[in-house]
């Protein structure tokens, strides 16, 4: 209940979603990634094509509006995007590539979020040589040629769907530790721990409802960073053949067979890359605005 | 100081090499299938050989030592799939081919990464600026096997006219190292580490700019060209020494995508054939040949940063 007169306080996260919502880059990427998405999930709906049935007759087909004449033929009806090279439609199969991509980058995000914030607030808080300890284990693992072993792995267990979220998962918390860690060892210095410590709430609570609620910040701008690092790993593995099997597909395969018949059928490439370049982007631009907005000093 | 930490380094790096080792060894074995598993079904005592003269026979723990034994007097073993060929051989046929095209790119990244960054810095906020640091966006989202594809299009099957010069390059194949061959690799490989060397020379260009002793050398009167390239320029490429490490990374990671594109026989293509032929010695002579690249020039980025920036103190 407002009253007349009364002086609204703004919070911290009322100013940053003002500068948030001033910022044109930012908010027009998340309008067109809110669209991206919105398809992604309504993909069966926006097409009378499934993404798994082949139509034999229409081969690598160019789209209806596809200009030029040295294409083989050219596709008619619902099918914007053409056909791949087994005669499936791409307008369907690149929205299908956009749920897998989008699924992989939220899970694993998800799973370095957790790893990394417990791991790093827990070693900012308890500080000394445990920090110590859990913080040079953090730096050996960095100097491993991750992507090597994310590949092994994925040879080694077949190509197993959910370990691949773990993996890139488990690759990508290094930085949330190291940043939330930070973050800690500034926080428990500050006298509302010390009035916590005092009121005599345990160490888990402290860590979990005082620490980490003020590092979330810095958090959320990497995470907002970390979802294209992750499809851009997903689509790597892809790329490799090492990621989502057929007939299920993602980005990283559509490009993967795009770049194999880019002579004959350039759409088979540009679509799905086309895609993945605006979603990469707009994390990009919303990252950028989310920093600006959280961190107003750094202008 | 700076030699002891060196040794303390390279030592520290005796361990983490040990781990990859280690983790590379345990995951190639649980693996199922092994290196020998074909359509055709061995008689048993074909296997039982084939095995014992790989070693293959004995425990896991054995074979971990023998291997560890055999990599100290630097034998990587032979491979397993590619008859006749020790992994030596493999990787000394393969290693030039990728390090001359990592070498290549980072030269050209190095090159036209700072140059557009302090171009950029010097037009702070102008169109210049924005229009190069849009690019850099570009160059930073859009990843190798999207622009190696798209390059290859233009420029190797429609070909470009660029100012009345046909220009058709070879979509692929090494051809010895031809320049022909040479430029998309290369220019794929580099595209990405360009443009995040432009946006950091830029950041760290303009951050120089505004220090007092670049003020101070400007009101000395020396020209603005004196000033860039004799005062700011050197503090503002410091950031970039320490960049150098994660950069080898990617490029390791690069050139496998675009050793698999162009067809180049460089190590990075032995790698993924490797793991899934379960070729286990070429794997892991791979991983160990990669990491030793990558810790040992880290390693040589970190003590170049402590040469040129005695601000930073020798310890950890």
């Amino acid at each position: 209940m407002r009253t007349a007169g009364t002086v609204q306080g703004r919070s911290l996260w009322v100013d940053a979603r003002r500068r948030l919502m001033r910022n044109k880059a930012a908010v027009a990427s998340m309008i067109i990634l809110g669209i991206i998405a919105l398809m992604a999930v309504f993909a069966p709906l926006l097409s009378p094509y499934t993404f798994d049935e082949a139509d034999f007759t229409l081969v690598s087909c160019a789209p209806g509006w596809w200009p030029g004449e040295n294409v083989l033929c050219h596709a008619d009806g619902a099918h914007w995007f053409g056909m791949d090279r087994v005669g499936r439609d791409l307008f369907v199969r690149t929205l299908y590539g956009a749920r897998i991509s989008l699924a992989v980058g939220l899970v694993a995000t998800c799973v370095s979020l957790l790893i990394g914030v417990a791991y790093g607030a827990t070693a900012g808080y308890l500080g000394g040589r445990i920090d110590n300890l859990m913080m040079r284990f953090v730096d050996i693992l960095y100097s491993l040629p991750f992507i090597f072993f994310v590949i092994i792995l994925m040879v080694v267990f077949d190509r197993n769907f959910v370990l691949l979220f773990v993996a890139i998962g488990a690759v990508e918390w290094l930085t949330m530790a190291r940043i939330v860690r930070g973050q800690t060892l500034s926080v428990k210095q500050q006298e509302f721990i010390e009035a916590a410590r005092a009121a005599g709430v345990g160490t888990a609570g402290i860590i979990g409802r005082h620490c980490i609620p003020n590092t979330i910040g810095p958090v959320i701008v990497y995470v907002t960073l970390t979802i294209p690092a992750v499809i851009l790993a997903e689509s790597f593995l892809s790329f490799l053949g090492l990621g989502i099997r057929e007939p299920m597909t993602s980005w990283g395969v559509l490009i993967s067979e795009g770049a194999n018949s880019i002579q004959q059928a350039p759409w088979t490439l540009i679509f799905p890359a086309g895609f993945m370049a605006v979603t990469l982007f707009c994390f990009n631009f919303i990252g950028d605005g989310l920093r600006d907005a959280l961190d107003p000093k750094d202008r | 100081m700076l030699i002891s930490y060196a040794v303390r380094r390279l030592l520290g790096a005796i361990p983490t090499l040990l781990i990859i080792i280690t983790l590379a060894f345990v995951m190639m074995r649980i693996a199922p299938g092994g290196p020998f598993d074909g359509e055709r079904r061995l008689p048993p005592e074909v296997e039982a050989n084939i095995n014992a003269a790989y070693d293959l026979d004995k425990p896991l723990h054995e074979q971990y030592f023998i291997y560890l034994g055999r990599l100290l007097k630097g034998d990587l073993g032979p491979s397993f799939r590619t008859r006749d060929f020790t992994v030596t051989e493999l990787i000394a046929s393969g290693l030039p081919v990728s390090v001359r095209l990592g070498l290549s790119a980072i030269t050209v990244a190095l090159l036209l990464g700072t140059t557009l960054g302090v171009f950029a810095a010097l037009r702070q906020n102008r169109p210049a600026d924005f229009s190069v640091m849009a690019i850099a966006m570009v160059g930073i989202t859009i990843p190798t096997f999207v622009t190696a594809p798209l390059l290859t299009l233009l420029f190797g099957v429609y070909g470009v006219n660029l100012f009345g010069l046909e220009i058709s390059l070879p979509v692929g194949g090494w051809n010895d190292g031809a320049l022909r061959n040479m430029i998309l690799p290369v220019t794929v490989l580099a595209l990405p580490q360009i443009a995040i060397i432009s946006r950091l020379t830029r950041g760290s260009m303009v951050e120089v700019l505004r220090s007092n002793y670049v003020r101070t050398a400007k009101a000395k009167g020396l020209s603005s060209f004196r000033v860039v390239t004799r005062h700011a320029l050197r503090a503002a490429l410091l950031p970039l020494v320490s960049y150098l490490g994660p950069a080898i990374a990617a490029l390791a990671t690069g050139s496998l995508i675009v050793e698999q594109i162009f067809g180049l026989p460089g190590i990075g293509r032995y790698f993924v054939q490797g793991a899934l032929n379960r070729d286990y010695t070429l794997v892991l002579g791979v991983v160990i040949m990669y990491a030793s690249l990558v810790i040992l020039l880290n390693l040589v980025a970190d003590v170049l940063y402590r040469v040129l920036d005695p601000r930073v103190r020798y310890e950890g």
